[in-house]
């Protein structure tokens, strides 16, 4: 109640910024999340959180000490998240390393830069909020992002479900009916990485698997198709970042945590409802 | 012969070599197969067989040595081709129905958005074909092996194309499914050119007219001559030291053959 009253109050417009960006990036979150968990994918998402830090410390330190101002935390986001994802899935696609020691490699090595370049930008720079999100802070404007964003995503997402489903699903007969697979996995990287930036700003880099991964999983226990468990997912992310943020708000907690603890209870509930249920049949 | 050289050729493979990291799989490998021929392709594991499939669907190229599949390169014929691979080899988690599975041989039909009328008519038919109109909106995973395989089968039927190959897909499935299997490929076999691995030859010589042991070289035997030597060596001994003719017509072999 509190948290309702507090929201129709012209005095605080960050809780309905807040809101309005979770609930809209849960369309993303709910496309994308399938397709990660589906495809199983879930390190790959993580990598890409990971990198993510580099580009927003080389974005804080182009503004602050270079004076780039049109470079700042979000382009480089942006810039090493597609990057990220297009150096691992070229990793992926065409090495013969290992992929998983390749992939930890650049997460830790995107993590490494990032810090080294909030170390040395000057002023005090919180990476708390980067890491463990603060959706409190969104503004009008990034609530523009989060809707170009999310357009670009549940667009492409829609256009070529098929084609993502198939590649997904079955690389090599997708290949053998002429669909060019490395270029629509790489796609599909990219969305993710996107994806992954939106994400970032809501929970954190820390905790961009668990709402990536956990309501496309909550929705997998119900959903028959990956059609309906993209919409299922989308409807359980959105609950849980509202709920998140009425709890928080009303006991005055961190508002990523709380969301990622209803998210994880909310897992483990139902995939322990329908053991039980699979074992009594 | 003169009755094999009227028919056209729908594989035909010359002096091919193929080897992976240094290791010679395939060496030297001539191979004729003909149109609506059923072939069984049978040897141990390690032996190429899978690389022999891959090399014929185009996803691997040969080191040397020519190929042509319906008288152009794999990689041209390869939409003319129906491909079942191994259902086990699937995630079985993956949330997708059996519709969505058999409408995926329609890919190369299909740019953006949603299928056309005429992907889902043939990919209902072909599920009408296989038996499994009621099955079309259950989840692939929750379907038994069986169906899973004829899923697979609908998939390649949907796609069209002159050549059906399976691979391994007597493997894990019941000897009903198995039954009802061969009864669906004798009748396909009318129209299309059959291709099956498998390392269980026991039934094989019931609806093969050819059988092609793959173990580094390829040897085609009609499979009149299928023997319990021949099986026994297909297994233990080198395959080059069985008695193999050249390729005769499915009626009978020659007898003038013998190595």
């Amino acid at each position: 109640m509190e948290f309702l009253n507090a929201l129709a109050d012209p005095a605080i417009p960050f809780l309905r910024y807040a809101l309005a960006a979770g609930i809209l990036a849960s369309l993303s979150f709910g496309i994308i999340g399938t397709y990660v968990v589906a495809r199983r994918i879930t390190y790959i998402a993580g990598a890409i959180a990971h990198c993510v830090l580099g580009g927003i410390g080389a974005g804080l330190y182009c503004q602050h000490k270079l004076g780039i101002t049109w470079f700042g935390p979000l382009t480089g986001a942006i810039v090493a998240a597609l990057l990220a994802a297009i150096i691992i899935g070229l990793v992926s696609l065409h090495a013969n390393q290992r992929e998983d020691t390749a992939i930890g490699a650049l997460w830790a090595i995107g993590m490494a830069i990032g810090l080294l370049f909030i170390a040395k930008t000057p002023g005090y720079v919180e990476p708390m909020s980067y890491l463990f999100g603060n959706i409190l802070l969104i503004s009008k404007f990034d609530l523009w992002m989060v809707l170009v964003l999310d357009g670009l995503v549940v667009g492409i997402a829609t256009l070529f479900y098929h084609k993502f489903l198939a590649v997904c699903f079955d690389e090599e007969y997708a290949r053998l009916r002429g669909v060019r697979t490395d270029l629509y996995y790489l796609l599909l990287l990219c969305l993710t990485a996107l994806t992954v930036v939106l994400l970032v700003r809501v929970v954190g880099i820390v905790m961009v698997i668990a709402l990536l991964t956990l309501p496309a999983a909550v929705a997998s226990n119900f959903a028959k198709g990956l059609w309906q468990m993209m919409v299922l997912a989308t409807l359980f992310c959105i609950i849980f970042i509202s709920s998140g943020l009425a709890i928080s708000y009303n006991f005055d907690l961190p508002s990523g945590p709380t969301i990622i603890i209803i998210a994880g209870f909310t897992y483990l509930s139902t995939s322990g409802l329908r053991q039980l249920r699979s074992q009594k049949s | 012969m003169t009755a094999t050289s009227t028919q056209e050729t729908a594989v035909s493979i010359r002096n091919l070599d193929f080897s992976y990291n240094g290791t010679v799989v395939l060496e030297n490998v001539n191979l004729d197969i003909m149109a609506r021929d059923s072939l069984c392709i049978v040897g141990p594991n390690g032996g190429g067989k899978t690389t022999l499939l891959k090399i014929i669907l185009g996803l691997l190229k040969p080191e040397r040595g020519e190929i042509l599949v319906l008288g152009d390169t794999p990689e041209k014929s390869r939409l003319r081709i129906g491909y079942v691979p191994q259902y086990a080899r699937y995630d079985p988690q993956f949330p997708v129905t059996v519709l969505d599975v058999v409408l995926m041989g329609r890919l190369d039909r299909l740019f953006c958005g949603a299928y056309g009328k005429n992907d889902r008519k043939a990919a209902l038919a072909a599920l009408e074909e296989m038996g499994l109109t009621d099955l079309a909106g259950r989840l692939f995973a929750e379907i038994s092996g069986g169906q899973r395989q004829r899923t697979l089968i609908a998939r390649a039927l949907a796609a069209g194309g002159e050549i059906l190959i399976l691979d391994e897909p007597t493997a894990n499935i019941d000897a009903a499914s198995e039954e009802h299997l061969f009864e669906v490929l004798d009748k396909l076999n009318e129209r299309l050119t059959i291709m099956l691995v498998t390392h269980d030859v026991g039934f094989a010589s019931k609806f093969f007219k050819s059988i092609v042991c793959v173990n580094r070289q390829v040897v085609l035997h009609p499979t009149s001559e299928l023997t319990g030597d021949l099986i026994r060596n297909m297994y233990g001994g080198d395959i080059r030291m069985i008695r193999h003719d050249h390729r005769c017509s499915p009626e009978g072999h020659c007898t003038h053959g013998i190595s």
